[in-house]
């Protein structure tokens, strides 16, 4: 029946579950006092190797793996894609900016590579209870990497608020899975999606859609779910954040795509509405928050979240065309936040010295390409026109519009109007004049792994903004997937027609 | 031929560009940056004078069109072209490019990269908000010309650069967040994104009254705060304070005003029509506060910031009195003021090089020392004023003329009040800035009169403003076609006037023979 070999449905997760191991043995067998940096380069390039898999499963007829735990078809790929291309930047960017001495650099990279897997199998993921083990998996590694500087008192604070908060939102979401298995007996998301429609007890499904939606708006960290963000953003080493800020919540937001549009498309009247006053919070506090910060790291903890707001607003859009838009929106998004992450950690450090927006008044004049590129991340992030954060912005909103949610545009649109004010106060202090005191820091310089994983970020923002078409075909695909009527209803095993 | 009639305008839009790379990426030695942009902004120029020269007046819809699907879904186009209405604003933008890079040869002494590329990519995002024809290519443009300009501000601001580049960044951001608004609602209700298509769908569509109103509001507004229109002129005093000279000569007027007859005139004429009398009335108290605010400045960035106010509003009483002279006398007034505010702006950078200053008071009596800055600040004036044989009085008589007979006598006496006011704050400026005793100032420093590079820019601009004046009849024709839209003018049946052809050479096409664009 199923002609494709299983081990091919879960290929990227299996590369990349062989790098982290090996990763860590030779960092077992590993001299002391050798330099690890090495191991970073293996990191580098099992993710690439990852990326290439997932590419390659394109080529394999759309269908499920595992007994129909996990899916593969163009949705996932374009996330595992996404997820890869994100961790690739991450250890590219922590190559150098690690400091040479610091120990357990094997299990840094392990980790990383690690999270990864579970990230990636949370998108391909179609059995609820596949997806609770993936995406502790996820949080597991992060949690740990939050705490990474053990040294600092803001590391290990930030790693157990992360973790008791994390655990948490997670045991809700294991919860509302308990209860949806409660009202159909299945756990398979086609399956739940067959059933839910005519289960005897509704209240049942509704309640579990409702403790999952809190667990996975945690994950995306979407207000009223949000408190941890800051904290976390401003205790963790400035390359984890860069991972954290992005591909946890990439994989989030296709969880979150894939339980409503494709296990419970029938409750889309309970939850849009939800989903309205989520996206319209988020954007609002976001903002209104990141205001006042002076804190680079956490401004723009609070831009995430109202980033999260406006991806959300997507959701208001019809069927495929919001689905689509949301894809999209979450690959700008993830191109914009990684490389402002990663100019932020050259520009602050490792250790951090230099954390205010004010540490960053004349880093034009002393590093323009720095300098340049932070200004060129934070007008993406503005939504200025040619950068990914425009295209996924018209593509979100222009979605809602068409759903005929105008509230929802013109208040997100304000937002974005507000957001510009505190993404500029940054963009302005760099582009000023530097006074020369002792705040002038040293002229950051900028290594061949950095160059790449910069030149990665800003190709893929600038592409998302110029010519988006390939993307949003991408998108659009994987929207019908999830659209699909038919997808393996009845019978799980079989593979899905391809459209 | 044909070839490059359809390729002209994009390279004209990606040429800045290019050199924008070029010089990032060349080594920054010596003045090797300023001769790239100069280089790059010249060719540009000579290319916009392709168009004129290949335009043919008498055809109806735009010319040099280009069309390709540049999205498919949602369906956004690279839609350019042009017609009479942005012609010349198209050659205004690369003419004053070569004089921008002349004003910040010597005014701009680090980090030249930079400037020099950011003042390309601005010259590019100008250029594109003129010819696009794609409301999202439009609404592109338009907000990546903030970008380089709020950097520049901060960058190179004289005092408090960033605080006047949030402010003018805010000023016409948040306003923009309406406007994209509506272009998505009318998006969502016509399918498409192309101003033709919209243009007829509005025009014969049912989209109900209120929804309109709002939506020609958003336009209006996002517009008016980009002249900017009384009482949304809040950020222009600091920008033009902070701005290095080259961005201050561009950054008011032209951009606001051409979308004004675009966008809100020619998407929303019926809308348009009944603010119009709002618009009138603002225009008018804008002519009047800008001047008299103008008369009492210290500091002469300021006094050219509401000595702009004051010229941009009677260009704004040229559009709203929707008369078909008014329209015309405003586009070419764009024009006019480009070209004069080059002139004073390029002598005032000068000025402030070399004496630090923008206090009038600091000044007097320099015209001993400066002869040549004092003979051409003078004539910018009187051109400014609207000294009859110049530019100026063509467009500012039109549009008087237009209010005179289509709006109303006393608004006309009015706004020709402002007039007045402009040649006493002008006049007043030369008197204090070159004549009187020689100040302390004066008398600090050797003489630096203009070098040869700016007289080359100089003399060609005086050149044209003289032209202007005296053979308005080369500009007219294809500006009175442009502005003739046969489409609004059904529309507003009875309430454009529509006045004889000022001058015999001008032909106005016949409003039978082309209904509907396609």
């Amino acid at each position: 029946m199923n002609s494709v070999p299983d081990i091919l449905r879960i290929l990227p997760e299996v590369l990349l579950t062989a790098t982290g191991v090996a990763v860590m043995l030779t960092d077992a067998t590993w001299p002391a006092g050798r330099a690890r940096r090495p191991l970073g380069w293996v990191a580098a390039a099992g993710t690439m190797l990852a990326l290439w898999a997932s590419l390659g499963q394109l080529a394999l007829p759309a269908g499920t793996g595992f007994s129909g735990t996990v899916e593969t078809s163009v949705f996932t790929v374009f996330f595992h894609a996404l997820i890869c291309g994100l961790v690739l930047v991450v250890v590219l960017l922590s190559l150098d900016t690690l400091p040479e001495d610091s120990h357990h650099q094997g299990e840094y990279y392990a980790l990383i590579v690690f999270g990864a897997v579970g990230m990636c199998l949370l998108t391909g993921a179609v059995e609820l209870l596949l997806v609770f083990i993936a995406l502790e998996i996820s949080s597991i590694s992060t949690y740990i990497l939050t705490g990474y500087r053990k040294h600092t008192a803001r590391g290990p604070e930030a790693a157990i608020k992360y973790f008791l908060l994390g655990s948490f939102a997670t045991a809700f979401l294991l919860y509302g899975i308990a209860l949806i298995f409660g009202a159909t007996g299945t756990t398979q998301i086609y399956e739940i999606a067959h059933l839910a429609p005519t289960a005897t007890n509704q209240a049942l499904i509704l309640a579990g859609l409702g403790l999952m939606l809190v667990g996975i708006l945690f994950k995306v960290s979407a207000a009223p779910f949000h408190v941890w963000t800051p904290d976390v953003y401003e205790g963790a080493p400035t390359p984890v954040v860069a991972l954290l800020a992005t591909a946890p919540k990439v994989a989030a937001f296709a969880l979150l795509m894939r339980v409503l549009y494709e296990m419970l498309p029938t409750l889309r009247p309970v939850w849009s509405p939800l989903l309205w006053v989520v996206a319209v919070l988020s954007m609002t506090v976001g903002n209104l928050a990141a205001l006042r910060q002076q804190n680079v790291k956490r401004m723009l903890a609070y831009s995430s979240i109202a980033h999260a707001g406006y991806l959300l607003a997507a959701f208001a859009g019809l069927g495929s065309s919001g689905i689509a838009a949301a894809c999209f929106y979450t690959a700008a998004y993830a191109a914009m936040n990684v490389g402002i992450f990663a100019v932020i950690t050259v520009v602050s450090g490792y250790e951090e010295k230099r954390p205010l927006i004010a540490n960053f008044r004349g880093l034009i004049y002393r590093s323009p390409l720095l300098g340049g590129l932070l200004i060129f991340f934070l007008a993406s992030l503005v939504g200025i026109p040619f950068t990914g954060g425009f295209m996924g912005k018209l593509a979100s909103f222009s979605a809602a519009a068409e759903g005929g949610a105008f509230w929802l545009v013109l208040i997100g649109l304000l937002n974005s109007g507000l957001a510009a004010a505190y993404y500029l106060r940054l963009a302005l202090a760099a582009a000023q004049r530097p006074t020369g005191g002792k705040t002038a820091a040293p002229t950051p310089q900028v290594s061949i792994a950095l160059g790449a994983a910069l030149l990665f970020a800003v190709a893929a923002t600038l592409a998302l903004g110029i010519v988006p078409g390939g993307v949003l075909h991408a998108a659009d695909a994987s929207a019908q997937v999830l659209q699909a009527p038919s997808a393996g209803t009845s019978a799980p095993n079989n593979a899905v027609p391809p459209r | 031929m044909n070839a490059i009639n359809n390729s002209i305008l994009t390279l004209i839009l990606l040429l800045p560009l290019l050199g924008a790379i070029a010089v990032a990426l060349a080594p920054d030695r010596e003045k090797l940056p300023n001769w790239i942009a100069l280089a790059t902004s010249l060719i540009t120029f000579g290319l916009t004078l392709h168009l004129p020269a290949h335009f043919v007046v008498g055809q109806s819809g735009f010319q040099f069109e280009v069309s390709r699907q540049w999205i498919e879904s949602p369906a956004i186009f690279y839609h350019v072209g042009v017609d009479g209405l942005s012609l010349w604003l198209v050659v205004l933008t690369g003419l004053l490019a070569p004089v921008g890079v002349v004003a910040s040869w010597t005014a701009i002494r680090e980090r030249r990269k930079v400037f020099y590329s950011l003042f390309l990519v601005q010259q590019t995002a100008m250029f594109g908000v003129f010819i696009s024809l794609d409301l999202i290519l439009y609404y592109g443009f338009w907000e990546l010309s903030l970008v380089p300009m709020a950097i520049l501000i901060a960058m190179y601001g004289r005092s408090n650069g960033p605080r006047a580049a949030l402010r003018f960044f805010l000023f016409t951001f948040i306003p923009s967040a309406p406007l994209l608004v509506a272009i998505l609602w009318l998006y969502a209700q016509t399918r498409s994104f192309d101003f033709v298509t919209m243009q007829a769908a509005i025009a014969h569509g049912n989209l109900g009254t209120w929804p309109l109103f709002w939506l020609a509001l958003a336009f209006l507004f996002a517009f008016a705060v980009k002249v900017p229109i009384f009482p949304l002129h809040g950020w222009i005093a600091d920008t033009f304070s902070e701005a290095p000279v080259a961005l201050a000569m561009v950054v008011a007027g032209k951009l606001g005003l051409y979308s004004l007859l675009r966008f809100h005139i020619g998407l929303f004429p019926v809308q348009a029509r009944d603010v119009a009398p709002v618009m009138v009335g603002l225009a008018v108290v804008g002519i009047l506060y800008g001047a008299c605010l103008a008369l009492v400045q210290r500091d002469f960035w300021r006094l050219m910031a509401f000595a702009a106010v004051s010229h941009l509003s009677l260009i704004t009483l040229g559009i709203y009195g929707l008369t078909l002279t008014g329209w015309e006398g405003a586009v070419y007034q764009i024009l006019n003021h480009g070209v004069v505010d080059g002139v004073l702006f390029l002598l005032l950078g000068v000025l402030y090089d070399s004496y630090a200053t923008s206090e009038i008071a600091d000044y007097g009596g320099l015209a001993r020392k400066l002869p040549r800055t004092a003979t051409f600040f003078v004539i910018g004036s009187l051109g400014m004023i609207g000294l009859p044989m110049l530019g100026n009085f063509v467009g500012e008589l039109l549009i008087l003329l237009g209010t005179f007979t289509g709006v109303s006598k006393s608004w006309a006496i009015a706004a020709a009040l402002g007039v007045i006011l402009g040649a006493a704050y002008m006049l007043g400026l030369i008197q204090r800035l070159f004549f009187g005793p020689e100040s302390a100032l004066a008398l600090s420093k050797p003489p630096e009169d203009l070098q040869r590079g700016q007289l080359a820019v100089i003399w060609p601009l005086i050149a044209l403003m003289l032209a202007m004046g005296v053979v308005p009849g080369l500009w007219l024709p294809s500006i009175e076609e442009g502005v003739y839209l046969p489409q609004t003018a059904e529309q507003l049946k009875g309430s454009v006037v529509v006045p004889q052809p000022l001058l015999p050479q001008s032909a106005v096409p016949a409003a039978t023979d082309e209904e509907g664009p396609q």
